[in-house]
């Protein structure tokens, strides 16, 4: 067992768990914060998609250890602020939700780039979005939300 | 800014699902819950002659075919009931479910798991189309293997090919393909007061109800699904779900406890149904003008273990085996072979893009034999109103390809860059043209389903939708609540659509077939004018309708022969891509789409239709390779089974032209499976004018192109 101390959605946790443990798991059993979603639990689908210190991870091959002093953002902690918002309403207006599975770690996604590229060109967000499967839309839709985002949160990012 | 229908709204489940309120089966919390794991065959074929089980701990049961309760019956009610719930004897398949493993922690479930050994006599196998038809290692099913042979027959084409100034034969091939849902196949299922409740992430929550009933001996009233919102399906939670939840159901008739069994993705990779491989032979007649005169065509699907539903996905290989066409002699025969790989079932299309995928290619072959091209050879044979189809059914409606294939040759500039791009140049640029029959097949709805749809209206002056089509990603929710809002009068906000639970809600049949709108859709509208006469917002009244059948069709089940379908769908679909000549990596260029689906009850609702059965057919086409392996499947995770990211194709130009349907409401046809029946056909084409070589199999990896342009 191991007492890990980090900051998830601006909060200091203090985490009581065997370190191998998954952070997905810490995060959905222990935490409750369900929009992380567990899609391959290999690293490959990016449905647990976090940032840890602004940087999008895979909460499914993270061991809880690695996190110890980290800064974690869910999807529960981005919707409470105004960029998660604006990403979360310019998902909704292009038509970037289909089943919804994927949508958290896709708008995690969109939030780690536009934190990096305030104005990006479709390649980028593209880029952006590739560690992230999404089976229903074909990602066009997405792609043109997170550019909505970017255009309607200028300063934001 | 009209005010059609089509105009598009932001979807009723948008927000939830982006903001991540949206509760999905492992999100749902269940009091005294307990995990449950398959414990599966370890051969493809045998019998079974032993299970070794470690020590169990407290809290920790393996049930199995011996748990079944009395009067209760080892089988699946699917069309059939020849799946059995759990391997008593005979083996058919890899990852046949033998028992199911229960307890309180998964971790812990999981290492008892692999302690279990499963004993089987092992028998030799059939896995391939071919290895099935030759019965290798004795019959699976039958004494020839066969869950169907279909025969058809259109005009006379014996005499026409005693007449062929030539024949010229072509052997289409297509592959297993995988749904990869985002969210795994999962439910969880309870006792509650004397009743069985299941919570289950599927598109046809009375088909679950249905399946499980002979396994626990209850009957229908005392069982209840409960759709969970569903993370994608595909057709992958059609059936496959009654699998889980039978095991479930004789797992907590035992305990009275609740219990949950969600795959992991390599389950759920492994074991669970595909898309049906494929094998289609042509033999075509040509005249002395080098016009078609007949065709002969041998359509055999590999149906793994269990028949399921194969014989229909045949009906619709076969009856889609002409695409587009009307060739005016044609003999068709099909046939859904009996291997012993996981069972295929329902994958969006549902036979119908094998069956196009042959005959667009097909049809390509014979442009590049007589040195036509392709669209102006193919378009010679577009199918008319008041054609007839290869069941010798009519087609009632104006057929619009030319206009929608003007509209796509010009906005890819395809005549240009045929010219720039000569064959071989490892550039191509392709079309595909195809269609996609509405709804249940031939006399289906109205004998098989007979759909109900109930709207009931408050006194607050809101109304419900109850009905047991599912929200699966497809956008229904939204598309329902839009028919019944505009035709009551009220603000999309005051329609009310949840989940269906087979408590509450009359069954209006599958989330299947793309019938949802086009059949189940023309219900809700009829249910809310009906319901508009007599409520004026401020009473409680309520409104059931039943399916009626368009009275035109006609149709012959015995014989497939008549209107297999009230209505098609049409698409084209024209793919520009480039061919690395050092590595054949292909690079997709540019995909530009047309559709005419009657009228779109949400534009954009389809347009993501359009794009995601357009880059499913993409990844079928180009990088969705699943090999058989021992049995099982070499490829099993996502790192190896490469679906489609942001980056493998480009964005799509898609566009619709309106042909508004009688029976359909507000117009609407089916849309949801066409979509996805041409693009794969399209990027075979185009990859074979950039290399010059015929493409004859999907998908058409670097390896593929690599073997046909060095052979």
């Amino acid at each position: 067992m191991n007492q890990i101390h980090c900051r998830i959605n601006g909060s200091p946790v203090a985490i009581s768990s065997p370190g191998t443990r998954r952070l997905l798991d810490v995060l959905r059993d222990d935490l409750g914060l369900t929009s992380v979603k567990e899609g391959c639990g290999e690293g490959e689908c990016g449905a647990c998609s976090v940032l840890l210190d602004g940087k999008l991870v895979n909460s499914c091959i993270l061991p809880v250890l690695a996190v110890s002093g980290g800064d974690i953002l869910t999807l529960e902690g981005l919707r409470e602020t105004e960029r998660g918002r604006c990403i979360i309403d310019a998902f909704a207006e292009t038509g970037a939700v289909q089943c919804g599975f994927c949508t958290p770690g896709m708008v995690m996604a969109a939030a780690a780039l536009l934190f990096e590229h305030s104005d990006p060109t479709e390649q980028e967000i593209r880029i952006g979005l590739s560690g992230n499967l999404c089976r229903c839309t074909g990602y066009d839709m997405i792609v043109s939300g997170v550019a909505l985002a970017a255009e309607r949160g200028r300063g934001l990012w | 800014m009209n005010d059609s229908i089509s105009n598009p709204v932001r979807r009723v489940d948008a927000y939830d699902k982006a903001a991540g309120y949206a509760q999905y089966l492992a999100d749902m919390k269940f009091e005294g819950l307990l995990y449950g794991r398959l414990i599966r065959t370890p051969v493809s074929r045998g019998v079974l002659t032993g299970v070794e089980l470690p020590e169990m701990p407290e809290g920790y049961r393996y049930i199995s075919a011996a748990d079944i309760p009395p009067g209760g019956e080892n089988r699946i009610q699917m069309i059939k009931s020849d799946w059995p719930v759990f391997v008593s004897d005979t083996v058919r398949y890899l990852g046949q479910t033998v028992g199911i493993l229960t307890g309180p922690d998964r971790q812990r479930l999981h290492e008892l798991a692999s302690k279990i050994t499963v004993h089987c006599r092992t028998q030799e196998a059939a896995y391939t189309i071919e290895e099935g038809l030759a019965c290798r290692g004795g019959a699976i099913h039958g004494d020839d293997n066969l869950f169907a042979d279909f025969h058809l027959k259109k005009g006379d084409p014996e005499a026409a090919f005693s007449q062929a100034d030539r024949i010229v034969e072509d052997t289409l091939e297509t592959g297993f393909q995988e749904h990869v849902y985002m969210e795994p196949q999962g439910i969880t299922a309870e006792w509650k007061e004397g009743k069985l409740v299941f919570h289950a992430s599927c598109q046809c929550p009375f088909y679950i109800r249905k399946a499980v009933a002979p396994s626990v001996h209850m009957p229908y009233e005392n069982i209840i699904v409960n759709q969970t919102t569903t993370g994608g399906a595909f057709g992958g939670k059609e059936h496959f779900p009654d699998v889980i939840a039978s095991a479930l159901a004789v797992a907590v008739y035992v305990l009275r406890r609740p219990v949950q069994v969600i795959f992991d993705r390599r389950e759920d990779m492994l074991y669970t149904v595909k898309r049906h491989p494929s094998q289609v032979l042509f033999r075509t007649a040509l005249d002395a003008k080098g016009r078609i005169t007949a065709m002969d065509i041998d359509a055999r699907l590999n149906a793994g273990a269990f028949e399921s539903c194969s014989p229909i996905v045949l009906q619709r290989t076969i009856f889609s085996a002409n695409s587009v066409y009307d060739i005016p002699n044609v003999n068709i025969r099909g046939r859904a072979v009996a291997t012993n790989t996981v069972p295929s079932d329902a994958f969006r299309g549902f036979g119908a893009p094998q069956g196009i995928f042959a005959a667009e290619m097909h049809m390509s072959h014979l442009a590049r034999e007589l040195g036509t091209e392709e669209s102006e050879f193919k378009r010679k044979y577009f199918l008319a109103k008041g054609g007839k189809t290869v069941t010798n059914g009519t087609v009632r409606e104006e057929v619009l390809l030319e206009q929608m294939w003007s509209r796509a040759a010009e906005l890819s500039g395809y005549y240009e860059k045929l010219k720039a791009y000569p064959p071989g140049s490892y550039r191509g640029i392709a079309p595909a043209f195809y269609l996609h029959g509405g709804g249940f097949t031939g006399s289906g709805e109205q004998e098989i389903i007979n759909g109900k749809v109930r709207i009931t209206g408050s006194k607050d002056g809101s109304a419900e939708i109850l009905l047991s089509n599912v929200e699966m990603g497809q956008g229904t929710a939204t598309t329902f609540s839009k028919i019944a809002a505009r035709v009551l009068d009220i603000p999309l906000d005051r329609v009310k659509i949840a989940n269906p639970s087979t408590a509450r809600v009359p069954d209006s049949g599958p989330t299947v077939a793309s019938r949802s709108i086009m059949v189940v859709g023309k219900l809700v509208e009829r249910a809310a004018s009906q319901l508009r006469e007599r409520w004026g917002g401020t009473s409680d009244e309520s409104v059931l309708v039943q399916y009626e059948h368009p009275p035109w069709i006609r149709w012959d089940q015995e014989t497939l022969q008549g209107d297999a379908y009230p209505c098609f769908s049409w698409g084209v679909c024209i793919v520009e891509v480039s061919v690395d000549p050092g590595t054949w990596e292909v690079e997709t260029l540019g995909v530009w789409t047309g559709h005419e689906i009657g009228r779109a009850i949400d534009e954009a609702i389809v347009h993501g239709q359009v794009i995601g059965g357009v880059n499913q057919a993409l990844g079928y086409g180009g990088l969705e390779k699943l090999e058989l392996s021992g049995g099982g499947f070499a490829q099993h995770t996502l790192a190896d089974y490469s679906i489609p990211t942001s980056l493998d194709f480009p964005k799509v130009t898609s566009f619709l032209v309106e042909n508004p349907y009688e029976y359909g409401p507000f117009g609407a046809k089916g849309a949801g499976e066409l979509v996805f029946d041409g693009a794969a056909a399209a990027y075979a084409a185009a990859v074979q004018r950039a290399v010059d070589r015929k493409v004859e199999r999907i998908p058409a990896t670097p390896e593929y192109i690599m073997e046909i342009t060095e052979a």
